[in-house]
């Protein structure tokens, strides 16, 4: 299982951190990727702060034991830098994607990095502006595509508008919006160098 | 539900596909392709979204069965037994409380010879209340006449409902069967899941034709009469016999079932056990975490394997024995506690297994992951270090709770 | 209305020989039941009870009709399964085109008490199914304990009485009206005393086209403690005191079915049965009056229900 790579997302309740994991391992499956995708249950509501998690991997997944060293953590809410410790476990060479409208470097002294890499993107912004709400998690899975190239952007793009089109049938707007903030993601996700 | 209608059309085209799901999702859409005549059914954490999957497709017209939401787990069992006694092909789920809450019925059920199919979702039994994973509540419904089929992940729940039919309807069985994995650790984890054609699993399973029924007006049964002392005694031995001689005929389904769709399954699975000095016997979802364990070890040059069981009902005394019976030391697995200081159930049967013979392994328990508690490969590799040890020394815990704290 | 000389040429459906106590009403109760059932196939399901075991004791059975018992608790329930078995398999052709009704038995434990969540969840769902209580007040199977069905002041073996308490201390819960409110088409209180009556509710509850309850008054010469060729005098005795009044609820309509011309004094039913003897000892003329104020209050209340007065 030489390939297998774990993300843990964290978001807070009600912002998508469940419903993302699964979209990812939905779009990897096709790429021919073994998946698993799976939220942390407890009794946590809209707001609090929730975690998901990713496996993917070129080889069938027997692991079924919690992910303690993610390889990618990606963040949906900025807020929960601080009271949630996001880097803990974060393996060696890990990277961070921050979900944030402030500079890489302003966040950089906030966080327990030991020269791993951070990424942010203004995902709430890119949300309003092609989405219409707040609903950070489909351009934060561009933001991931683009960082860590698990996914290829056109199967991301197609799975995205595969899988908007059965939910979204009389509501075309919502779907081309998620398009356009997949594509806004590739383009403006920013390194801290 | 989109995505499940998506796979209700692809598979009714007649070739396999791959498809990312939950367990709870595997199991509803096995459900839709088995086509029960009846489902009765109540919710319960994790194992609501069963039936709340399996009721879009009823409400969509995916299947013929009629589904009763009733009023309790006791009368989802209650019912799920009438309509099976009326000859239909009758299923429920369930998972803790409510299986605890349908444990009269599990003994009627099976006194009755009925063959419903059931998926449990492992979980902890209250108090305290706690809705993760672990075998307690299936554990305790072990001697209720049900076989009982354990799965690693969604493909086996998947793979092992449709066989439960088969093995519950054979004629030489008749008797229920339930088929598990655990709580949110598969029930709500998505994975890829090979999914057979509509038309395949069908054919596969056949129709259910039972030789009497209380529908049968023309030759009217009573079902469910009192025995006395002189009479329930045979009858009771007469439940024994079919659980007792199961085995070759769950071997027989499986073998079918490998030859129709190319995944194989046996009463259980041994894992790098050839040459294994040092073995775990685990059942469930930590079994695919265990093979990890077994990887590194053996990449580090110790002779580790492991065994999986999948039925644990009837349980494969001689054959597990069998497989054992060259091993150093074992540790066994319980993800449920006897509560009396000799470990869990499974300790009990392995140690039932082997007890007869001349030659056997050094046997240990260990209790873990009681409601849903993480096990990790470092947690598994540090069992093989006791065992190495214990082999070595002949110093050991009869039982260890891992992953505990004092 | 019934008519005895057609209902003599049926053929019984529930035999002769079973072991239920001599002067047990039980068996007329579900006479009747087939009867008025005429030749329609009827399947039975029955609660763990008096009834059940003196009918099916291994290897005979009393039932020549299609007869199922899984538990105590979940008569209800189990036919539930059964019509719904039905309503599939004749649905989607596996059934042979008969028209059948299903029954579900029990006692007043099997009804009132524990099998009281699992009937009324079967009624809410609307099965096509009639259930009858053979309510003879009290766990008679088990040897005479007291159930939510036991009148107030009567003796059971868990509601004795001794020099401070009185018997059972509370009234009955009245199941009937309570099944009433479940909006289900057909309700109805009967006795096999008043066969006519009892067999032409049995006949409109089989025929409803939903879930019906009929609640049966079944007097227990062992428990009530009265000789057994007693049975239907004191059955007689219960609808004439209007102890058990004798009603339909149909689509939520109170009727009564039958008045008794001149109400007798409840003293006058309580006499003849020994669970009530202590009653009839010094001190007990005050239990005897809150025993017939309560009845005539009920009474009231349902003269009124069935717009009476």
């Amino acid at each position: 299982m030489g390939k297998l790579t774990e993300i843990r997302w964290h978001g807070r309740g009600g912002q998508g951190a469940k419903t993302v994991a699964l979209l990812l391992g939905d779009a990897a499956l096709s790429e021919g990727k073994y998946i698993q995708a799976f939220p942390e249950y407890g009794p946590e509501r809209t707001g609090a702060p929730v975690q998901s998690f990713n496996r993917i991997s070129d080889e069938p997944i027997t692991l079924h034991c919690h992910v303690k060293n993610p390889d990618v953590v990606v963040v949906l809410d900025p807020t929960l830098i601080g009271p949630v410790d996001i880097t803990a476990g974060l393996s060696p060479d890990g990277v961070v994607i921050i979900n944030t409208n402030q500079p890489a470097s302003e966040l950089k002294s906030k966080l327990n990095l030991n020269g791993r890499k951070l990424y942010t993107l203004d995902a709430s912004t890119i949300a309003v502006e092609t989405i219409g709400r707040n609903i950070p998690n489909t351009p934060m899975l561009g933001a991931l595509a683009k960082v860590t190239g698990i996914l290829s952007y056109e199967t991301l793009m197609e799975d995205t508008k595969k899988k908007l089109e059965k939910k979204f049938r009389n509501k075309p707007e919502v779907i081309e919006g998620n398009l356009k903030a997949i594509e806004r993601a590739y383009s403006e996700v920013k390194g801290d160098e | 539900m989109a995505k499940v209608l998506d796979d209700a059309a692809k598979a009714a085209q007649g070739k396999a596909t791959k498809r990312a799901l939950t367990g709870n999702e595997a199991v509803a859409l096995a459900m839709r392709q088995i086509n029960p005549d009846v489902v009765a059914a109540y919710p319960i954490t994790p194992a609501t979204e069963i039936v709340q999957i399996f009721s879009t497709y009823v409400a969509d017209g995916l299947v013929n069965t009629e589904f009763v939401a009733v009023e309790s787990e006791h009368s989802a069992m209650s019912a799920t037994l009438g309509a099976s006694a009326a000859g239909a092909r009758a299923m429920t789920g369930t998972s803790s409380q409510g299986l605890a809450l349908m444990w009269e019925m599990l003994y009627i059920c099976a006194g009755l010879r009925l063959p419903v199919v059931m998926p449990v979702v492992n979980r902890a039994l209250s108090a305290p209340i706690n809705i993760h994973g672990d075998h307690s509540d299936t554990m305790g419904a072990r001697d209720a006449g049900w076989i009982q089929i354990f799965s690693e992940n969604s493909q086996e729940a998947y793979d092992n409902l449709i066989q439960a039919i088969r093995i519950a309807e054979h004629p030489e069985i008749l008797l229920p069967t339930m088929v598990t994995m655990d709580g949110f650790i598969i029930s709500h984890a998505m994975e890829v899941v090979e999914i057979q054609s509509d038309e395949d699993v069908r054919k596969f399973l056949g129709t259910y034709k039972p030789e009497r029924t209380v529908l049968d007006i023309d030759r009217p049964i009573t079902m469910g009469g009192l025995d006395f002392t002189d009479y329930y005694f045979e009858h009771r031995r007469s439940i024994a016999e079919p659980m007792i001689n199961a085995k070759q005929y769950i071997l027989e389904v499986a073998a079918e079932f490998e030859q129709k769709f190319g995944r194989k399954y046996g009463l259980f699975e041994e894992y790098k056990m050839e040459d294994a000095d040092y073995a775990i016997v685990v059942l469930g979802s930590t079994a695919g975490t265990a093979k990890i364990a077994v990887d590194e070890l053996r990449a580090q040059g110790v002779k580790a394997g492991m065994l999986k069981i999948r039925v644990f009902r009837p349980f494969p005394y001689e054959e597990i024995a069998e497989a054992i019976a060259k091993c150093k030391a074992v540790a066994v697995m319980d993800r449920s506690d006897g509560l009396a200081g000799r470990g869990g159930p499974v300790f009990g049967e392995v140690r039932n297994a082997i007890c007869d013979m001349e030659k056997k392994p050094i046997t240990v328990d260990y209790v873990y992951g009681l409601g849903g508690r993480d096990i990790d490969v470092e947690m598994i590799k540090s069992v093989y270090s006791d065992l190495q040890r214990i082999a070595a020394t002949g110093d050991k815990a009869l039982v260890t709770y891992l992953g505990v704290r004092d | 209305m019934a008519n005895i000389k057609e209902l003599s040429k049926l053929e019984e459906r529930f035999s002769s020989g079973h072991r239920a106590c001599s002067g047990c009403t039980a068996p007329l109760v579900v006479r009747m039941l087939m009867m008025a059932a005429g030749e329609t196939p009827v399947v039975v399901g029955s609660a763990t009870g008096c009834l059940e075991v003196v009918t099916t004791i291994f290897p005979y059975t009393a039932w020549k009709t299609p007869f199922i018992h899984s538990a105590f608790e979940n008569s209800a329930a189990t036919v539930s399964g059964v019509e719904t078995a039905y309503r599939s398999l004749k649905k989607q052709g596996k059934y042979e085109d008969k028209d059948v009704r299903f029954v579900a038995l029990g006692g007043d434990g099997g009804t009132y008490d524990i099998g009281f969540q699992s009937l009324s969840g079967a009624m809410e769902r609307g099965h096509n199914m009639v259930y009858v209580c053979y309510n003879n007040e009290a766990y008679m199977n088990t040897g005479i304990q007291r159930s939510s069905a036991t009148p107030k002041f009567g003796e059971t073996t868990t509601s004795p009485v001794g020099s401070v308490e009185p018997g059972k201390k509370q009234f009955p819960k009245n199941l009937t009206k309570i099944m009433a409110a479940h909006g289900i088409p057909y309700v109805a209180q009967g006795i096999p005393s008043m066969w006519n009556d009892l067999i032409t509710k049995f006949q409109k509850a089989l025929n409803c086209g939903g879930p019906a309850f009929v609640n049966v008054l079944a007097p227990c010469r062992l428990g009530w403690a009265f000789p057994s060729e007693k049975a239907i005098q004191i059955g007689r005795d219960a609808v004439d005191t209007c102890v058990w009044p004798l009603y339909e609820v149909v689509n939520g309509e109170y009727k009564i079915t039958y008045k008794p011309k001149e109400k007798k004094p409840v003293e006058h039913y309580l006499k003849q049965q020994t669970r009530y003897r202590h009653l009839f000892k010094p001190g007990g003329e005050k239990a005897i009056e809150e025993i017939q104020k309560w009845v005539d209050s009920e009474w009231e209340k349902l003269k009124r229900l069935a717009g009476e007065e």
